[in-house]
């Protein structure tokens, strides 16, 4: 019972990563395609977790915890580059 | 017990629908202001409430996870917040909807050189 | 005195939450651990918090802890009604946004209360703050009342102001 509806949730993640894939192929402007990798990262920590579940591997969390603070960093440093101050 | 574990897989479910909404946000909204408002903050609820569901379905996992929605609740504020002062001093014109803007209102009246920020 | 004593009280938040977080990650009460994330935490408070200000206007009293309490109640009903009304208008073929950059200028002293401020409404979606400048916050909402914009952006900045006034300065 709980992992059919967690497949379920997998499933619907990934439609949605399919999605927010299109906008940052189509993009139109940078930063309109770091908006789109911002909102993949912070699906992907969902992802991640979902993941350790499935696999029953606790050391997955700590992999989403460094993908958090990574994806942090890089998203701030995009955007000073962007704003030309870095 | 059975029964908390199926409270946890139906909040993982609810937060996966989030998640989907904001990818449709995404991709309907015209601008990117409103692309930031959709995107990446729909997203953030949607992955919270994903943590939470997996968490009480592991309960030795919680606090960890805590952890972890503690951190994204105070940087994605941030780096959203980023993005969007980015897009506004770099220029990408607000969508044809926008019907008030003060900031350049107030722009025009005593400008701001590039220094004085930040 | 007066200034050591403030300082004291940064290193020691400072050093509580470094410590806290790293046995959450460890998740082991062994000597080695203890003693090594102890010493760790206590170098980056002592070094980093040196001439920091952050907590300097934190009150440590019962009330602000209540109201801290009430201020993350409100704020997460704000997050939950927010997300609900954003996913309304997502989902709607007509698309019923109305955006606008609009200002609202808070009483708030302290830059840290400003801080979490505009954060919380960063975070609730429909909101976010674009810039901040002296006391005046730029905010843009998908939505606008076009009625008086001036009154809606400070009904935004009510809702969470009322308890940071109390727990900051």
């Amino acid at each position: 019972m709980v992992n059919t509806i967690l497949s379920i949730a997998l499933l619907i993640i990934g439609l949605s990563f399919l999605l927010v894939i299109v906008r940052f192929l189509i993009g139109k402007s940078v930063a309109d395609r770091v908006v789109a990798l911002d909102a993949l990262t912070i699906s992907t920590i969902g992802l991640i977790v979902l993941l350790a579940h499935f696999l029953d591997r606790k050391i997955y969390i700590d992999v989403s915890i460094v993908y958090a603070i990574l994806s942090f960093i890089g998203v701030i440093i995009v955007a000073k580059y962007l704003e030309k101050s870095l | 017990m059975e029964f908390i574990k199926i409270c946890g897989a139906v909040l993982t479910l609810i937060g996966s629908l989030f998640i989907l909404f904001a990818a449709i946000g995404l991709l309907r909204m015209p601008d990117i202001y409103n692309r930031i408002q959709a995107g990446t903050k729909a997203t953030t609820l949607g992955s919270i409430l994903t943590l939470l569901g997996i968490g009480l379905i592991h309960p030795d996992w919680l606090l960890k996870l805590i952890l972890l929605i503690l951190f994204v609740l105070i940087s994605n504020p941030v780096s959203s917040h980023v993005l969007g002062r980015a897009a506004y001093f770099i220029g990408i014109p607000l969508s044809a909807k926008t019907h008030i803007d003060n900031l350049k209102q107030d722009r025009q009246e005593n400008p701001v050189t590039k220094e004085n920020e930040s | 005195m007066n200034l050591k004593t403030m300082k004291l009280k940064e290193i020691s938040i400072i050093f509580i939450i470094l410590f806290a977080a790293w046995l959450i990650l460890n998740q082991s009460t062994a000597t080695e651990y203890l003693v090594s994330g102890a010493l760790i935490a206590l170098a980056i408070s002592m070094l980093m918090c040196r001439h920091c200000t952050v907590f300097d206007e934190l009150r440590l009293s019962p009330k602000a802890f209540l109201f801290t309490l009430l201020f993350l109640f409100t704020f997460i009903k704000e997050l939950i009604k927010a997300n609900f009304d954003i996913a309304w208008r997502v989902l709607s073929p007509s698309l019923p946004i109305k955006p606008g950059i609009i200002r609202a200028t808070t009483t708030l002293q302290s830059k840290m209360a400003r801080l979490i401020l505009a954060n919380s409404i960063t975070l609730t979606p429909g909101t976010f703050t674009i810039d901040i400048i002296d006391d005046t916050l730029y905010i843009h909402c998908v939505y606008v009342d076009s009625e008086d914009p001036e009154q809606y952006g400070q009904q935004i900045i009510r809702k969470f102001e009322k308890y940071l006034e109390v727990i900051y300065g």
